[in-house]
């Protein structure tokens, strides 16, 4: 409408100079636009693309079929991987949600320095997974962390080796993860609490019911679409967790804490496998959907409900 | 004053907030301690406890002494690479982002809502689709393994945040302000200018805080696309931690790892609400 309205606006100017003249905003609007949209489009493609070709080294064309796929999926590697996604992800999300909601809860009690705590809890935030990463290292490492001051201090038989012991190693992960993002749910489960509609909490006052019951029955069902949201956000990060695992386990102790991400780096960078490695990464890709399809039908059925309303 | 009240409740929030707040700063306390504490002094006992002489020499060692794979230059060259990488690729993709933005929400074109969209996908492809297409393009024009190549990689992968970001703020202007203004005969930029802009500078605060602290911690791309000397910091810690494993030095390596953190950490000490709300933003949306 706005553009018509533009052409209107200069009547007998000649169509190349009026585009002449426009061109500067043509390229400052299409060329950003067209380079985010353009590289998303053609590297998603493209990597699919290779995930069907036999490149090894460097991308050659070919076609293999599902060779790749069913050589990744049947290695140990990427099984052990999805193996601890599942687990990882699946504690991971649930514990920061308590977390997080037990954090908003707390906050939400007008205590004192609910700023200065806030920040606390989100600091981790801003800080890189390199870094958390590395710092739990040593604060898990036997030798080196909590179960060497514990054995400093004279409880000699405590072990907390978690790091180095293969079937619990995944469990560092989660409490280095849980510890870095359950401020992300905390921050999201507050913004709604506070706005939990007032007059429904005083009707219920009116109604006697106590602080518990409040909780369970008036303000918590109001914030199941946060917690879809935050569930999502968060099981987004556990998919393609990377940086975190390098810097925590390497993936060790041998390949026990292997996730997806860990896998696909592995083909693409240090296999040379770059058709494998593709693969993963399209698994991954569909692991992913997994989650934000089901989401994305969700939001579209909520908005149409809403747009009916 | 008011009086306190010490119902048993309330006791038992402040105690149990207290504990969380205390787990939650341990690590931070731990490191900072450590940075301070020489590496035979921690070899001895654990990586937990306070410090029985003030080391600060770990921090000069950090930053220019200790070595990486024969190069003795501490984390400082590696400190300047993330920085010079951060600051072009935040202040470019925020600009291109708000230019974006504003031509999505209020310029309106031909496609604009498709192409928006494409855009936004981008915040959820994995960057594992985006390793071998991005080395491919890099090897071509010739920046593979070099900072630019980096800028041009955030900067590009920036936009669909950026673009998000602003879109959405750009969204609550009326469109009656835009219409009375090309009216008035003042074109896409001016209009930008003199309109926009200076409406822009909550979002364009949130824009850059998000997106200086993605880039300076981000770490597969820097790992990926550069190797020794153009490394970034946080690419350059976890080659410092596998080149030291044969002779730990906690001391230093807890002061690296500080320096490494601090340009993030004060962006979030001075700017923590825009912060959040980036956060939340990102996640609302």
């Amino acid at each position: 409408m706005t553009g018509e309205l533009s052409v209107a606006m200069q009547p007998g100017r000649s169509a190349i100079s009026g585009l002449l003249r426009r061109l500067p905003e043509q390229l400052m609007i299409w060329v950003p636009l067209l380079l985010a949209a353009g590289h998303i489009v053609s590297f998603a493609l493209w990597t699919i693309w290779i995930s069907f070709t036999p490149s090894t080294l460097v991308p050659v064309s070919g076609w293999v079929g599902l060779r790749n796929y069913t050589a990744v999926l049947a290695t140990r590697n990427w099984q052990i991987a999805f193996n601890n996604l599942l687990l990882f992800g699946s504690t991971f999300v649930l514990l920061s949600l308590v977390t997080g909601l037990l954090l908003a809860i707390l906050l939400d009690q007008r205590i004192r320095g609910e700023n200065v705590l806030r920040s606390i809890f989100l600091y981790p935030l801003a800080v890189s997974f390199v870094v958390t990463g590395t710092v739990w290292s040593w604060l898990l490492n036997p030798g080196l962390g909590i179960e060497k001051l514990v054995h400093d201090l004279g409880w000699i038989s405590f072990r907390f080796d978690w790091l180095i012991d293969r079937d619990m190693a995944i469990w560092t992960i989660v409490i280095a993860a849980v510890w870095q993002s359950s401020g992300f749910a905390m921050a999201l489960f507050l913004a709604g609490l506070r706005s939990v509609d007032n007059e429904l909490i005083k009707a219920a006052q009116i109604d006697g019911a106590g602080p518990v019951r409040m909780y369970r029955r008036v303000i918590l069902p109001t914030l199941w679409p946060i917690t879809i949201t935050v569930v999502v956000i968060q099981l987004q990060f556990a998919i393609s967790t990377f940086d975190l695992v390098r810097a925590l386990t390497n993936g060790g102790p041998g390949i026990a804490t292997q996730l997806p991400a860990l896998v696909v780096y592995d083909l693409m960078f240090q296999r040379g496998l770059l058709g494998r490695g593709a693969a993963a990464a399209v698994l991954m890709l569909l692991i992913l959907l997994a989650v934000l399809l089901p989401y994305a039908a969700w939001r579209f059925v909520k908005r149409r409900q809403a747009g009916h309303a | 004053m008011r009086k306190l009240s010490f119902e048993p409740s309330r006791v038992l929030i402040y105690l149990v907030v207290s504990l969380l707040a205390a787990a939650y700063l341990a690590p931070l306390v731990v490191v900072v301690l450590n940075s301070f504490r020489s590496n035979q002094e921690i070899a001895q006992a654990s990586m937990i406890g306070w410090p029985k002489q003030w080391a600060w020499s770990n921090y000069a060692a950090a930053w220019s002494g200790f070595c990486v794979a024969e190069t003795c230059t501490g984390i400082r060259p590696y400190m300047l690479n993330s920085a010079l990488v951060t600051i072009p690729a935040t202040i470019i993709s925020t600009m291109l982002g708000a230019v974006a933005g504003y031509a999505v929400s209020l310029w309106r074109f031909r496609g604009d809502s498709w192409i928006y969209g494409i855009v936004t996908l981008g915040l959820f492809l994995p960057q594992q689709m985006r390793l071998l297409p991005w080395t491919v393009v890099l090897r071509d024009i010739g920046l593979i393994n070099t900072l630019t190549g980096l800028v041009l990689v955030h900067t590009i992968q920036g936009l669909s945040f950026t673009t998000l970001f602003c879109r959405n703020y750009y969204a609550a202007v009326p469109h009656e302000l835009i219409r009375a203004a090309r009216i008035d005969g003042a074109g896409f930029f001016r209009i930008f200018w003199r309109i926009i802009l200076p409406l822009s500078s909550p979002i364009l605060i949130v824009t850059v805080i998000w997106q200086f602290t993605h880039i300076w911690n981000e770490f597969l791309y820097g790992v990926t696309f550069t190797t020794g000397q153009q490394q970034p910091v946080t690419a350059a810690l976890i080659a410092l931690s596998a080149a030291i494993a044969d002779i730990p030095q906690h001391g230093v390596q807890s002061a690296a790892v500080l320096i490494a953190a601090l340009p993030t950490l004060l962006v979030y000490f001075f700017g923590g609400r825009y912060f959040v709300r980036g956060l939340t933003a990102g996640a609302v949306k």
